[in-house]
């Protein structure tokens, strides 16, 4: 495999291109797709090169443009829906939950849904409330979707061409905070696996769980809390549902600590899931009680001053480590 | 109209069969509800057969079709299999959709039905998505969307006539006004009694028919059926009609709004599947041979009720299966 340095977006608007030209069910269809505001460089002219019939900008409409998308997905084609915006996108939770979320469970699996929902965070700025969303974990509740969150650049690919070939409807999550990020990705396609976490780090002393942008934060809280002689393991989820319980479980059975850190609120996030199971399933090999970074459960704020205590960072996980292990 | 343009024998035949199909299999079921056998809701068509029948006859197995939760009737128009309604009203692992579904979700995907579902409007926009698949694809199918009075006022519908009108996606979206949307009358919902406008400002023709005459309503789905094929873009159709019972279950409901005794009683008056015998008779065709037509149906709804009782019921150890799709277990 050849493999070059690609900046997070890049790997995405890779990975639309390569499924673009090898698979000619696939086509994009929604807010902005022809446009830098909405998208960034992650679909940086691939009107041009694919042609304005299968990139698709749309109007105004998530509720109707993602309804066709599932109507596309039973009449055999690939799409992805792009949603600029989490946001945005509850104008189509109809389409998304009552639809292709049940439908294989309706007709007794009798016929799939194979659709992508790309759906991006797109926080800070000062844009406040309806603009900064990250309910990602809304949608690990449920039946029938699948949810995943990329953090690097190599799984940002991978995880979209597995998206497009599962089968299901995937909800596909990617935070305009890590697209300058870069890392190693293959020029060939290849697929990162639905459900499969991925271990960034080992250590002994405590498990961080974290996805997506917080999966980075984790990655960095980890090589601080390294200088301060704490050995932290860090587990990227990359997908919230189905999500890797076998792993998460083993982890903290060697270290005995957990901290889960999350983009979303507090309340019936990330988090919830993974420190119930963890305490159903590996109550005894807890040394701790469990700890959560996540947001506050207070909307998006807009000044500069109160983002900057609402949103967590490396820092956050950093001192939740220290302070657990201290007790 | 002169005599020459009207649909040829063979044609009115099927239509007239039809609808007398949908009519006693629908007064089946709505005895299977009464005695309590039928559990789960079902929102029956009686009165409203020429809407489905006319406009199936429009178009062919590769057509797709959409439906909603009163879909027992476009379901046996397409050609969903008789045994498999049954089986699936009646919550067997032989129903069209294994026992998981009920009245308000079939599916016959061999004649084009990917899945009727209850919400209200929901499937227009998918519709929608399945036009613009056969339009990538460069293929003739058109995509019919069957909905209610009452789905005209979700903004589904308003978002997809936009987006099918921009695309000129072969949609036909059918709207069969029953003037009732659940318990309220058409006039109770909307101030101006235009819905078949509706596509004006999004570039969609509208035409509103009389939905209890079949010819007309097939005369209708055939221009629409037509332009669509010829890349013109959608239509609607507003086919005025009455259901004789109830928004849901065999009752009349009679109860509902002060004039639904009346009206009832005008529209029985105006009986669309009397309405195909009088076609089928004025063509040629003889009393005995309608006589035929519901005595042969009649055996074929016992035999799929025979069938349905006869089935089991979906394994309990199979709750957990299906909620993904793999297509290898198909």
């Amino acid at each position: 495999m050849t493999t070059r340095t690609l900046s997070y977006a890049q790997a995405i608007r890779e990975a639309h291109a390569q499924l673009l030209q090898s698979d000619e069910r696939v086509f994009v269809l929604g807010q902005g797709v022809w446009s830098p505001w909405y998208a960034g460089t992650s679909l940086h002219d691939i009107d041009k090169e694919f042609g304005r019939e299968r990139i698709i900008d749309s109007p105004v409409a998530e509720n109707a443009t993602t309804g066709a998308a599932v109507g596309a997905a039973l009449a055999g084609m690939r799409p992805i829906v792009f949603h600029p915006r989490m946001d945005f996108m509850f104008l189509a939770i109809d389409p998304i939950v009552n639809q292709a979320a049940n439908w294989s469970y309706m007709f007794e699996g009798r016929i799939g849904v194979p659709i992508v929902i790309r759906a991006v965070i797109n926080r800070g700025g000062e844009q406040a409330a309806q603009h900064s969303q990250a309910v990602h974990s809304w949608f690990m509740h449920v039946p029938g979707l699948k949810v995943v969150m990329p953090a690097t650049p190599y799984d940002a690919k991978g995880l979209l061409m597995a998206a497009v070939a599962d089968g299901n409807p995937v909800i596909y999550i990617d935070d305009r905070w890590l697209y300058s990020d870069e890392g190693p990705v293959p020029e060939e396609m290849y697929t990162v696996p639905i459900a499969v976490a991925d271990v960034r780090r080992v250590g002994r002393d405590v498990t961080i769980v974290a996805a997506s942008f917080m999966a980075r934060e984790a990655v960095k809280a980890a090589a601080d809390l390294a200088a301060r002689g704490v050995d932290a393991e860090v587990i990227d989820l990359r997908s919230i549902k189905p999500w890797d319980r076998s792993l998460v479980l083993d982890s903290v059975e060697r270290t005995g600590r957990l901290v889960i850190a999350d983009s979303g609120w507090t309340t019936a996030g990330i988090g919830a899931e993974i420190a119930a199971t963890v305490v159903a399933e590996r109550l005894h090999s807890l040394k701790a009680p469990i700890a959560r970074v996540s947001l506050p459960d207070v909307p998006a704020p807009m000044s500069r001053s109160l983002e900057q205590v609402y949103y967590k960072s490396a820092a956050d996980i950093t001192a939740t480590v220290l302070e657990l292990l201290s007790r | 109209m002169s005599n020459d343009d009207k649909p040829p024998l063979g044609l009115l035949r099927r239509m007239h069969r039809t609808m007398v199909l949908i009519r006693q299999c629908e007064e089946r079921i709505a005895e299977l509800c009464d005695s309590g056998e039928v559990r789960c809701p079902c929102h029956l068509c009686i009165g409203q057969e020429a809407v489905a029948a006319g406009v199936c006859s429009a178009i062919t197995d590769a057509d797709y079709l959409w439906g909603g939760h009163r879909s027992h009737g476009h379901y046996l128009a397409k050609g969903g299999d008789l045994r498999a309604l049954i089986a699936e009203v009646l919550g067997r692992a032989t129903g069209c959709a294994g026992g998981r579904g009920g009245s308000m979700h079939l599916i016959a995907q061999e004649v084009g039905i990917l899945g009727t579902v209850p919400l209200v409007a929901a499937t227009i926009p998918l519709a929608v998505g399945a036009a613009l698949a056969a339009k990538l694809r460069r293929e003739r199918r058109v995509s019919v969307a069957f909905f209610g009075d009452g789905a005209t006022e979700e903004g589904h519908f308003h978002e997809s006539l936009n987006l099918a009108a921009l695309h000129r996606l072969p949609v036909v979206f059918v709207c069969e006004n029953n003037l009732y949307a659940s318990h309220l009358h058409l006039t109770e919902r909307r101030l101006v009694d235009n819905l078949d406008r509706s596509g004006d400002l999004h570039g969609v023709p509208g035409e509103r028919v009389d939905g209890n005459d079949v010819v007309t309503v097939y005369d209708a789905a055939v221009r629409a059926v037509q332009r669509a094929q010829r890349g013109e873009g959608p239509t609607l159709l507003e086919c005025r009609t009455f259901r004789w019972r109830g928004h849901v279950g065999p009752a009349m409901d009679l109860d509902v709004g002060i004039r639904r005794r009346d009206d009832l009683a005008a529209w029985r008056e105006r009986d669309p599947i009397a309405s195909a015998a009088g076609h089928l008779l004025e063509a040629g065709a003889t009393e005995i041979e309608l006589e035929h037509v519901t005595k042969e149906v009649q055996a074929v709804i016992d035999d799929a009720v025979d069938f349905a009782r006869n089935s089991p019921f979906p394994a309990p150890e199979s709750l957990l299966d299906h909620v993904y799709y793999r297509p290898e277990t198909r």
